[in-house]
């Protein structure tokens, strides 16, 4: 048992920090600090910039550029680009499908998809949820038929997150219905821009535009696009969203935006203890998490989920909710004041404090919703 | 940054788990000691003292073991496993911290050397009550005046730690359970404990150490006593938690077990992340106080104030979810949250400390546990 951080992982986090803070493009952190949206751009030059210093992919194995550290360092670059205000890398190119390929995919697979997935020259989305199956994933019925040396392919995705910038999707199809529903589902790389595949927004109720439906009708694929063996798609699915889980308890961007939220509410900390109050159980609340994170890290064998990092998920979407209730509650009137323009007398964080409360409603439910993390709970680790 | 324990601390915790599940195996066979006087085993104190757990803290000069808060941490936890009634924290992580310091290191030796040796049951009596209890006189040997209460098993107590006021500022003197002058009227606590109202009237006492302000000194303990409590508390949720997923897995209503219904298994899951939670921070509250003991008043707040609502939410919630027999005093999950409700009330509940953390939350952008 000890509390400091050893001399070489104080080093580590102090070369992420001096790297994110003096190095990184600042433009990118200006927004992200301010609660902006980025475009495509900024998250390609991003991760294009990240990936330059060997920071974009750090869980890949070694040789397709993935860093030998520790699962604490691993945490430590993720913590410190949050707090700097440097977007993540693209989850799905990072942390889903690419280690996927490098555990799952032939050579030639990984040589053709690797390195232009670390770089995001490719940008992938997501395609696994459908319209009737969501915490039942295993029940999704769109169709891969094989004909020849293609698969044919046939149904509808949801939810496919930031769909309208993506080169290629990673889906989950159905390529054996005669059996238990996991053991005939495959996993294939459709390049979006084959014909019978198209992309329909989705509007969300803070008014953006961030996920998609994805329709495919007959759309040709060729076989070589199969992830490692059909009918195996759902272990890798579950491969995928095991490291999905890992990186989704968003402690650094929470305790960023709990530090800014007392900037923005400045003296009524002092006059109004009740909201010094919430702010300090919030804050303490955190703290609980980030340790907790800190245990699982530690203990967390490679490549396999700690049980405990449900704990994470379910503690860490429901702290960041909260903590866009805060923005919401300190803008008081000024909440309604998300469209206003210049020479508006609203602060710039009340502006976007109602869309980005909105907007976080989802952070319970992806990922596997937060019941599903409870089932996890219940039944993995406390054998309900 | 390392949350495991090594060998030595493994093995210490075998001891102390192995000496306390045999004194009670059950919550029966702590029930038959809390119903009869002192309300605490003699005997197992003894044991505790030939373990070394007495004097785990105290320097080796003091007839201590010299070990850390992480050993204390380990004895607290296995206390709280058992609800044991040996006022462990009470004795040595209190009063037994009052004295090494404040007290001379002739003091030190004879009080804690007696005290590692399960020959002085030494509590402290810091509240006051009524009438604060004054001292009068100067030097070493001094008389006091006053009232304490609650003082936590304070009619056996063979010698007390008394604050009292003084034109110092608060002094810490050294009371003997039979002084002249002093009535020791006990009561039992809902939890099974003891406690008592002392009241002193012209009582001969020792001052602790050398003349001069002890209020820091107190803080000072008084931080590495709620850490303390938060561990025993710890080992009581443990306990409550894993007999109440037990439970839902035996119990059967409407022909099945209750794990069937996802009503109550997502309430245990929840049980679960609070659990993770509190046992994170407490952990971490004992480095602080083991590594950066300047940030330890700090730390003890943010655990008592995270044990205060982990403790009531594990607590409630063991009894709701075991239905009525968790109301009876022959089964053991309500005597857990009995014991976790004295804890919570005890050294400043969740909203003392929740004030306290409100009190400095302008003193730094983003908190860092770590630095």
């Amino acid at each position: 048992m000890k509390l400091r951080l050893s001399d070489e992982d104080a080093r580590f986090r102090d070369e992420m920090r001096e790297y994110f803070t003096t190095q990184f493009p600042e433009h990118i952190r200006a927004k992200v600090l301010a609660r902006q949206e980025l475009s495509k751009d900024d998250i390609v030059e991003s991760q294009q910039a990240l990936n330059a210093e060997g920071l974009a992919v750090p869980n890949w194995p070694v040789e397709w550029g993935g860093r030998d550290w520790s699962q604490l360092q691993r945490h430590l670059w993720h913590e410190e680009m949050q707090l700097a205000g440097v977007p993540i890398p693209l989850a799905f190119n990072a942390s889903m499908i690419g280690p996927v390929i490098a555990a799952f995919g032939s050579q030639e697979m990984k040589e053709r998809f690797l390195p232009k997935t670390a770089n995001l020259d490719i940008w992938w989305s997501q395609g696994f949820s459908e319209p009737d199956a969501g915490s039942d994933l295993a029940s999704l019925r769109t169709t891969a038929v094989r004909d020849g040396d293609e698969y044919v392919v046939n149904g509808q995705k949801t939810w496919t997150t930031l769909g309208q910038y993506g080169d290629w999707i990673f889906t989950l199809v159905r390529t054996d219905p005669n059996v238990k529903k996991q053991a005939g589902i495959s996993m294939l790389l459709i390049d979006m821009t084959t014909p019978g595949l198209t992309v329909r927004p989705i509007e969300l109720i803070d008014g953006g535009h961030e996920v998609n439906e994805v329709f495919f009708e007959d759309v040709r694929v060729p076989a070589e696009n199969l992830v490692g063996e059909e009918n195996k798609g759902w272990n890798y699915a579950k491969f995928l969203l095991g490291n999905e889980r890992v990186g989704v308890a968003p402690v650094g961007t929470t305790k960023r935006w709990l530090a800014d939220a007392k900037e923005a509410a400045g003296d009524r900390l002092s006059s109004d203890p009740v909201l010094a109050s919430r702010v300090a159980e919030l804050e303490n609340e955190l703290m609980a998490l980030e340790l907790t994170a800190l245990r699982v890290v530690a203990h967390s064998a490679e490549g396999k989920p700690h049980p405990a990092s449900s704990v994470l998920k379910l503690r860490g979407t429901e702290l960041q909710q909260a903590v866009t209730e805060l923005y919401v509650d300190l803008a008081g009137p000024w909440a309604l004041a998300s469209g206003a323009g210049d020479g508006s007398s609203a602060p710039d964080w009340a502006r976007v404090s109602t869309t980005q409360y909105l907007n976080y409603r989802k952070a319970s439910i992806y990922g596997g919703s937060n019941e599903v993390q409870r089932q996890i709970i219940s039944g993995t680790i406390l054998g309900l | 940054m390392d949350f495991t324990y090594d060998s030595e601390t493994v093995a210490l915790r075998d001891a102390v788990r192995g000496l306390l599940g045999k004194a009670y195996p059950s919550s029966e066979d702590r029930r038959g000691t809390t119903n009869t006087e002192p309300g605490f085993d003699e005997s197992v104190w003894g044991r505790l003292a030939e373990l070394g757990a007495l004097g785990l803290p105290f320097s080796e000069d003091d007839g201590g073991a010299g070990a850390g808060p992480v050993e204390v941490s380990i004895v607290a936890e296995e206390v709280g496993r058992v609800l044991a009634p040996e006022p462990f924290v009470e004795s040595v992580v209190l009063a037994g911290g009052l004295v090494a310091a404040a007290g001379t290191a002739e003091q030190r030796a004879d009080v804690l050397g007696r005290l590692a040796e399960g020959a002085n049951v030494l509590l402290p009596a810091l509240l006051d009550s009524g009438q604060p209890v004054s001292a009068s006189g100067e030097g070493e040997s001094v008389t006091l005046t006053g009232a304490k209460e609650p003082v936590l098993h304070g009619a056996r107590a063979d010698q007390l730690v008394v604050s009292a006021v003084t034109d110092r500022g608060v002094e810490l003197f050294l009371v003997d359970g039979d002084a002249a002058g002093l009535t020791r009227t006990g009561y039992r606590t809902f939890d099974g404990g003891r406690a008592a109202r002392i009241e002193l009237d012209g009582t001969p006492a020792t001052r602790l150490g050398d003349q001069g302000d002890r209020s820091a000194t107190i803080d000072e303990v008084l931080a590495a006593a709620r850490i303390a409590y938060c561990h025993e508390a710890l080992g009581a949720m443990e306990v409550a938690l894993s007999q109440t997923v037990e439970y839902l897995k035996t119990r059967k209503q409407f022909g099945v077990p209750l794990n069937t219904f996802q009503a109550l298994t997502f309430r245990a899951a929840d049980l679960y992340v609070s659990m993770e939670l509190a046992r994170s921070t407490v952990m971490w509250a004992t480095l602080v106080l083991a590594d950066a003991p300047e940030r330890a008043a700090e730390a003890a707040s943010r655990a008592k104030a995270i044990v205060s609502r982990t403790s009531r939410h594990i607590g409630q919630e063991a009894i709701q979810l075991h239905g009525g027999i968790g109301m009876t005093a022959e089964y053991s999950v309500g005597h857990y949250m009995s014991r976790l409700t004295a804890l919570d009330h005890w050294l400043g509940d969740g909203a003392e400390h929740r004030a306290v953390l409100a009190a400095s939350v302008r003193d730094h952008g983003v908190l860092e546990p770590l630095a």
